[in-house]
């Protein structure tokens, strides 16, 4: 991406993004609402055309690809995303495939392969024939992706996978991410949730349309980082086990402004202060 | 299974039309009907033209115009999601009325011919909605503006229909209101069958973009589908649907409605199986319904509006009533 400022309408959402994604590469975008994340990913997705700059997908820039080939190649799934009628998983998932498909849309069995492999992918295989409205939060999800998936892309765009799944889900799907960019997908996915971005290799911390930080946690993940970016104060640690960064916030005691001229007060540290060992200021 | 299930659909279709011949004032047999039918010239001539003249060609209209408003139905619900959404939620049967009732007020019929003015007018009643709905990207402004110029054109034709009290035209107009197949004949079969044919085919071969519909505009995009332009496009197909309908029986509720729900009961919401099987369950329906109008109350005919109001009505209710449980 180059250069890239976009937005609807007057509002201007994104302002001058750089950034260049490599094959394989699993992403975390995070940032505060409406700091342009969702944005990011439909400029990505050529769903939304950039008022200046240019994203290229393999050097050729997007906008000269029709949104039909963009959407073989990047597979995109929308915040909270839904359908109107309570189809079958599987036949969700034959709907992802629909971009390689032409008139009268029939399945070739290449086309069932990659029905076939990307149910697989996510762990659906046996659910092929539920109705969506039967599926439990994080099997709806996964549904959703193997859609996108069945299109093989070359890129995932997940706009918030993990909101509104228990723990165990939520390790699921970074797990699978982890598989994918093993066999040369790129991921990127946005999160509200700075700890579980912090497992992703590389971040992109969005504020205010603007491009704050890009890198890895340690990198990304300053105490003055996330100050700037969400206006909130927060201890960042190291996990000795994993050896992987931990951020917590802290309550703002009175309304959030002064929390920071107290940094030296540590309520964090104070309030976790029998076990010391498991988090070390950074 | 939804394979399964057409080919049942099939065969009660076929065994509907062949059973509604045989309903009605003249007592014909089963063994009557086959040789009139494989035998025309052996056959007795009063009892070939009832059938190949008068029943035949009724109950074939029936199945089509009844699979041309299921198709168009199931096919609106599909756009818009909403379960109200019918053949005529865009204001399709208000604007057949008011033209056919416009011509056959103003005397022009000689020039224009009903079944064509009622045609304009149902066209014209839609280029109007969609004008007017088309800035709102979501369904709902359509749907609104459909039932405003809907019920501003049913007012027009009451208008007319008040204004021409007592004279012998009224009777024409309220035909196209409440619906009939007074009229059927081969010609109507055959021009109606010329839309209904391709349409199937064509929407049957969008069936899975229509699917993507229900992702919502975003995530229909994501599959590579332009949903703007598949709406408009599905809007064309449907209106010229109902709008060759209504020309040849005037307008005909419940069916469109009524026929796409149960199928999606049955098959569940995939178009690609619910559409075939909506056409065919819509075109059995209006074959009965219509044996029903001719018989009820015989000789006298009942409109086959009123017949398809009677059972589609609660029909709905049960379907809401189900739904709210």
């Amino acid at each position: 991406m180059e250069k890239v400022t976009a937005g609807y309408g007057d509002r201007v959402v994104l302002r001058d993004v750089e950034l260049e994604v490599r094959e394989g590469e699993l992403l975390s975008v995070v940032g505060p609402n409406g700091a342009g994340k969702t944005t990011l990913l439909r400029v990505i997705a050529g769903v939304l055309r950039p008022l200046r700059g240019m994203v290229y997908l393999d050097g050729r820039p997007i906008s000269g690809l029709s949104s039909r080939e963009i959407s073989k190649r990047i597979g995109a799934v929308a915040q909270d995303p839904g359908a109107n009628f309570d189809f079958t998983v599987g036949e969700l998932v034959e709907l992802g495939r629909l971009p390689h498909l032409r008139f009268p849309d029939r399945l070739g069995p290449k086309d069932r392969e990659a029905v076939e492999r990307a149910l697989g992918l996510v762990g659906l295989a046996d659910l092929k024939e539920r109705r969506l409205s039967s599926l439990s939060g994080g099997e709806r999800r996964r549904a959703f992706i193997a859609a996108a998936l069945a299109r093989e892309p070359e890129v995932l765009l997940l706009d918030e996978p993990t909101a509104h799944l228990d723990i165990k889900a939520q390790l699921e799907l970074i797990r699978l991410f982890r598989d994918w960019t093993g066999k040369g997908i790129t991921v990127i996915a946005t999160t509200h949730d700075l700890n579980l971005a912090a497992t992703f290799p590389r971040i992109l911390l969005l504020a205010e349309g603007k491009l704050l930080g890009d890198g890895d946690p340690r990198a990304v993940f300053t105490r003055e980082n996330i100050r700037r970016a969400f206006g909130v104060e927060a201890e960042v640690g190291i996990d000795p086990r994993t050896r992987g960064i931990a951020v917590r916030y802290l309550l703002p005691e009175d309304g959030g402004q002064g929390a920071h001229d107290r940094r030296e007060d540590r309520p964090f540290r104070h309030a976790i202060g029998k076990k010391p060992d498991i988090f070390e200021a950074e | 299974m939804s394979l399964r299930v057409l080919l049942v659909l099939v065969l009660v279709a076929a065994g509907s039309v062949f059973g509604a011949i045989l309903l009605g004032p003249a007592k014909i047999r089963p063994g009557d009907l086959f040789s009139a039918l494989f035998h025309p010239d052996e056959a007795p001539r009063a009892q070939r033209l009832i059938l190949w003249e008068m029943r035949f060609p009724r109950a074939a209209l029936a199945f089509t115009v009844g699979a041309a408003l299921s198709l168009s139905g199931g096919v609106m619900q599909g756009i818009f999601h909403n379960p109200l959404a019918s053949p005529y939620v865009l204001g399709v049967a208000g604007g057949a009325a008011a033209g056919a009732a416009a011509v056959i007020a103003l005397g022009i019929r000689e020039t224009v011919p009903v079944p064509l003015g009622a045609f304009l007018g149902a066209l014209g009643a839609v280029a109007l909605v969609y004008q007017l709905g088309k800035r709102a990207r979501a369904g709902t402004a359509l749907i609104l503006a459909g039932v405003a110029v809907g019920s501003l054109l049913s007012a027009v034709t009451s208008f007319i229909i008040f204004v021409s009290a007592g004279d012998k035209r009224l009777v024409e107009i309220v035909f196209w209101t409440m619906g009939s197949f007074v009229r059927a004949d081969w010609p109507r079969v055959w021009l109606l069958g010329a839309v209904v044919g391709p349409s199937l085919v064509i929407l049957w071969g969008l069936a899975r973009r229509i699917n993507a519909l229900a992702l919502g505009d975003e995530g229909a995009q994501y599959v590579g589908v332009d949903p703007v332009r598949l709406r408009r496009f599905l809007l064309l197909i449907t209106t010229s649907l109902t709008a060759a309908s209504v020309s040849v029986c005037g307008t005909v509720g419940f069916v469109g409605l009524v026929a796409p729900h149960l199928v999606r009961l049955v098959l569940g919401p995939d178009h690609r199986g619910l559409l075939p099987a909506a056409a065919l369950c819509g075109g059995i329906l209006l074959v009965w319904a219509d044996a029903l109008a001719r018989t009820v109350l015989a000789p006298v005919e009942l409109p086959v509006g009123v017949i398809t109001a009677f059972i589609g009505g609660p029909f709905f209710l049960w379907l809401l009533w189900r739904r709210q449980r």
